[in-house]
């Protein structure tokens, strides 16, 4: 929610009042961000940050010991432990939950966020409880996650609540400790971009081709200083898991926060879910008012179009290198900035790959399925889909890790895991595992592999590893063939 | 926080762009529960060759960028993952400044939360400082936050913005949680008013 890093002077963006009420019925149209936004004013001192209350703080063991450290040092405590939800997600195991966890460094950052938990009262899924999973699948699926909240965590990936017409964003450990202290976070206003997609998505194109089009289009940096508002027929379209999906991603456009207006979908998924509202009806009429007013204006708006989306594969080691499953592999030459150009250059050496070649001829190694990108019942539907009576290629080792305790029940229940295992899947238990390989579940030097996580950054899956980002279904179709292929053209058994 | 008002230093360049955090910090280093220790980690992959011993090949291993305290880098410096390790291995390494045309946002935040300063300058600006620092070994810069201003030998002379709010914050190393405490009375009335059975 900087303006600065840009270097624009945040001084030319309208702020919105401190207090709503001083704006009346027949005021300008506003858009769904400035409305959030205006809901959580707690206090806006001239020519200062804005003072925001936070209504939902996710935390996992990785970016919060030193937060409660920073707690304890001061003699300061969690201001409001029911708006704070903790969950082991990034370093666990996927392996057998029954038997001890072997890194003896992880097992102590698990072991300080309960200790933390118990001792500042914060409610803990652990690993023993079916609720456990990735933050961000979680949330969603516990009902915690509602229209017009403020949400935050120490995880850039917090965007993804963004889907149901929340500002969700990253913060590091420091803000992490701000508001476990303070329930609020200081914030600059933001630039509002709106990213109109017209039309409809082909089958065999997915809300996660979409997004990795989106970053392409507008680049890996394209969105820095902005909040995305997604909008358009194709969006509309979207069940809220693959909305989940876009906004997912839109911090690898740069954008810290992405949003999607609730509608019917966003209304009927989360009725029923632990944590609803129990006015539930009360709730939507309030949901009802978040969308952008007709009139009201982005401070930058672009069109796309579902027609010229196809299965989308990233070539490079940043997620806006990424082309057709049709095209050819880009040269540096196709570029014409020279920064660029020496990026596209580093990249194809790194990823060992070669100018011109076609993605049929290149193999991979292992195929990851999962994260809190593609780690949902749906991701797991459409990549058994593909795999269902066939084999993996023999020089593929694959592995499917579910998002989370309940996701992981749902597709035994519906047997997915017998369909992922007869192929030669493996069947993991949840957690971020390879998507950030903290875990054991890592890339050797060289390896290749096809995944449906989030990030393609030099050494990010393991060292020398080499990541392709990819749909669950394109995923599932590189295991079987050992190489890419199209999935548009996949014959389903 | 320790204030941060003026400082001179050695300027070391990595021309790279979209540097992400991953490898300003590799994950195998998040697993720590201390916010100290992080500079012997910086940029590991990069940094050290397999049998761990330094890569000469790596930018920062030049001998002539010993001790340096100010980095130059290319555009989007700092994206992906929101981890704060990145910035704790960057100062404790020694880096106080790190100048590149832009920042991710998450990373350009959390600079100003451990007192490093990051400063945006124009793509042109940059290449500038490159040359200089190729044609002079042990090129220095000073930055001075009071004035927002960059010289260094050779004539060079830059200003910079940072927003007045982060800047006071930094020139006087406040803390930002006791400047939210003394707001608790907003506070408590918004939680008042949002939740009527406080």
């Amino acid at each position: 929610m900087n303006i600065s890093p840009d270097g624009e002077s945040h001084s030319t963006i309208s702020k919105p009042k401190e207090d709503a009420s001083q704006t009346t019925e027949c005021s300008q149209p506003k858009t769904m961000c400035q409305k959030i936004w205006e809901n959580h004013v707690v206090h806006a001192p001239e020519g200062e940050q804005t003072l925001l209350y936070i209504d939902l703080h996710l935390i996992h063991e990785v970016t919060s010991p030193q937060a409660f450290e920073g707690l304890r040092l001061a003699g300061r405590t969690v201001r409001r432990p029911d708006k704070t939800i903790a969950t082991p997600d990034h370093n666990v195991p996927t392996t057998d939950r029954s038997l001890p966890i072997i890194d003896q460094i992880a097992k102590q950052q698990i072991e300080t966020l309960r200790q933390n938990c118990k001792e500042f009262g914060v409610r803990i899924f652990d690993l023993d409880d079916i609720r456990q999973g990735i933050v961000h699948i979680i949330g969603p699926e516990l009902g915690l996650t509602l229209p017009g909240m403020t949400i935050v965590c120490g995880d850039s990936h917090t965007a993804t609540h963004g889907a149901f017409g929340s500002i969700a964003f990253g913060i590091g450990t420091s803000e992490v400790e701000h508001v476990l202290a303070t329930q609020t976070l200081p914030q600059f206003y933001p630039k509002t971009f709106e990213l109109g997609i017209e039309g409809e998505l082909s089958p065999g194109v997915t809300a996660k081709d979409l997004v990795l089009y989106l970053i392409g289009q507008i680049g890996t940096a394209g969105g820095t200083g902005y909040i995305f508002e997604y909008t358009g027929s194709v969006i509309r379209s979207l069940s809220m898991e693959e909305r989940m999906t876009v906004c997912n991603m839109s911090i690898e456009a740069g954008a810290r926060a992405g949003l999607i207006a609730p509608d019917q979908v966003t209304y009927d998924y989360i009725r029923g879910r632990e944590f609803a509202p129990e006015n539930f009806d009360e709730a939507v009429a309030q949901w009802k008012k978040l969308p952008t007013d007709v009139g009201a204006t982005y401070d930058r708006s672009e069109k796309f179009f579902a027609e010229d989306i196809a299965p989308q594969i990233t070539w490079g080691t940043n997620p806006g290198q990424v082309v057709d499953v049709n095209a050819k592999i880009p040269s540096p030459g196709d570029y014409s900035d020279e920064v660029d150009q020496k990026s596209a250059a580093q990249s194809l050496e790194y990823m060992g790959l070669s100018a011109g070649s076609s993605w049929q001829e290149v193999e991979v190694d292992r195929v990851f399925i999962g994260s809190c990108t593609n780690a949902r019942i749906e991701d797991l539907r459409a990549a058994a889909a593909v795999v269902k009576g066939y084999k993996i290629s023999s020089n593929v080792q694959a592995m499917v890790v579910p998002g989370s305790g309940q996701v992981k029940k749902e597709a035994e229940e519906e047997g997915l895991d017998n369909i992922f295992q007869e192929a030669g899947l493996e069947w993991r238990e949840p957690g971020c595992s390879m998507c950030l390989a903290m875990n054991p579940d890592k890339l050797e030097a060289g390896e290749r592999c096809a995944s449906t996580s989030n990030r393609n950054f030099e050494g990010r899956q393991g060292r020398g590893g080499r990541t392709h980002l990819v749909s669950p279904a394109t995923a599932a179709a590189a295991a079987i063939s050992g190489h890419f292929v199209d999935v548009r053209e996949w014959n389903y058994k | 926080m320790k204030p941060f008002t003026k400082m001179t230093g050695v300027v070391a360049t990595m021309d790279r762009a979209n540097v992400d955090t991953d490898q300003i910090i590799p994950k195998q280093f998040l697993k720590r529960i201390e916010r100290t220790g992080f500079g012997k980690f910086l940029f590991f992959d990069w940094r050290y060759l397999d049998n761990h011993d330094l890569n000469p090949k790596f930018e920062l291993n030049r001998p002539e960028f010993s001790g340096a305290s100010i980095l130059v880098t290319r555009r989007n410096f700092g994206c992906g993952s929101s981890r704060e390790h990145a910035v704790w291995a960057l100062t404790d390494y020694g880096f106080q400044v790190i100048l590149a045309p832009t920042f991710a946002d998450i990373f350009f935040n959390n600079c100003f939360n451990n007192g490093a300063l990051p400063i945006a300058l124009s793509e042109d600006e940059i290449e500038t400082i490159f040359q200089k620092v190729e044609q002079n070994e042990g090129y220095q810069l000073t930055i001075d936050l009071e004035k927002q201003e960059i010289s260094g030998d050779g004539g060079l002379s830059f200003s910079f913005e940072v927003d007045p709010f982060r800047r006071h914050c930094l020139l006087n190393g406040l803390d930002k949680i006791s400047l939210t405490l003394e707001q608790e009375e907003k506070i408590l009335a918004y939680e008042k008013a949002h939740d009527p059975s406080l």
